[in-house]
């Protein structure tokens, strides 16, 4: 019962911050209300018992990648002109709600193979497991670290003042 | 009534195709890196959903999630350098007047 109400309340969150996202004419509070709608996902995955996943999301997303966010709105400037829309406003709404009835139509109409094991609950050791053991993802981890140091490099060499 | 995955996936769907909105119309680049971020966390919700629901044992579905978020943050710290380095060049960030490449 806990569980349906806490699901109701983090989706109607998630998806009145994401729609502020693009709703608000500020470009600061659409980053402040992406940020909520990121918690909020925190929230979901907790309910889905990924503990470490929701412990990732909010270190990085909520901790990391909202404050790069907001350093660069404040080193542009653009904010003063508010976050406009271009002339594709009706075509992509009509686009975004046909893909949105496809995909609830395929979802709904697909007979999912459902589990019945109940889920690991501290997901941290298993998920260690799952990388570092011996049919792991040892690689895509080491092509990760790889890419996160291009990353780095990266975007030091292009946002460096010349 | 149940919470299950019917759910999950509708609430992943739809904020997938908000962010799919806000791609296309939105003309300031951050807000547009934003949508992208807000898709890319309704891919994590249905990877995660499907890893609750279908194979609980094995957990693919959120390793699957983890290198989604690695690449998001790779993604946001690389375009936030570029529309840095553009306003600097060209004093605007609006995609409408970033045509140089366009004929």
């Amino acid at each position: 019962m806990g569980q349906i109400i806490a699901f109701w309340i983090l989706a109607v969150i998630t998806i009145i911050a994401a729609s502020g996202v693009i709703v608000q004419k500020n470009v600061f509070r659409s980053a402040l209300s992406l940020i909520v709608c990121l918690v909020a996902v925190a929230g979901i995955f907790v309910l889905l018992s990924a503990d470490f996943l929701a412990a990732a999301q909010i270190l990085i997303y909520v901790g990391a990648i909202s404050v790069v966010i907001i350093l660069a709105i404040m080193l542009t400037r653009e904010f003063t002109k508010g976050s406009p829309s271009n002339r594709l406003q009706l075509p992509a709404l009509i686009v975004s709600v046909i893909f949105f009835g496809l995909l609830t139509f395929a979802v709904i109409n697909t007979n999912w193979q459902l589990s019945a094991t109940p889920p690991q609950t501290p997901t941290t050791p298993a998920l260690a497991e799952e990388i570092f053991g011996h049919y792991g993802y040892v690689l895509p981890l080491e092509i990760a670290g790889v890419l996160i140091l291009a990353v780095i490099i990266g975007a030091v060499v292009i946002a460096r003042d010349k | 009534m149940t919470i299950g995955l019917e759910h999950y996936l509708i609430l992943s769907g739809l904020l997938f195709s908000i962010g799919l909105y806000g791609a296309i119309t939105k003309r300031n680049a951050i807000v547009i890196l934003m949508s992208i971020e807000l898709m890319l966390n309704g891919v994590n919700i249905a990877l995660v959903a499907f890893s609750r629901f279908i194979t609980p044992a094995a957990l693919t579905g959120q390793i699957f999630a983890i290198f989604v978020i690695v690449v998001a943050a790779a993604e946001v710290a690389i375009g936030l350098a570029i529309i840095i380095s553009i306003y600097r060049n060209r004093d605007t960030i609006d995609v409408n007047k970033i045509n140089l490449m366009k004929w």
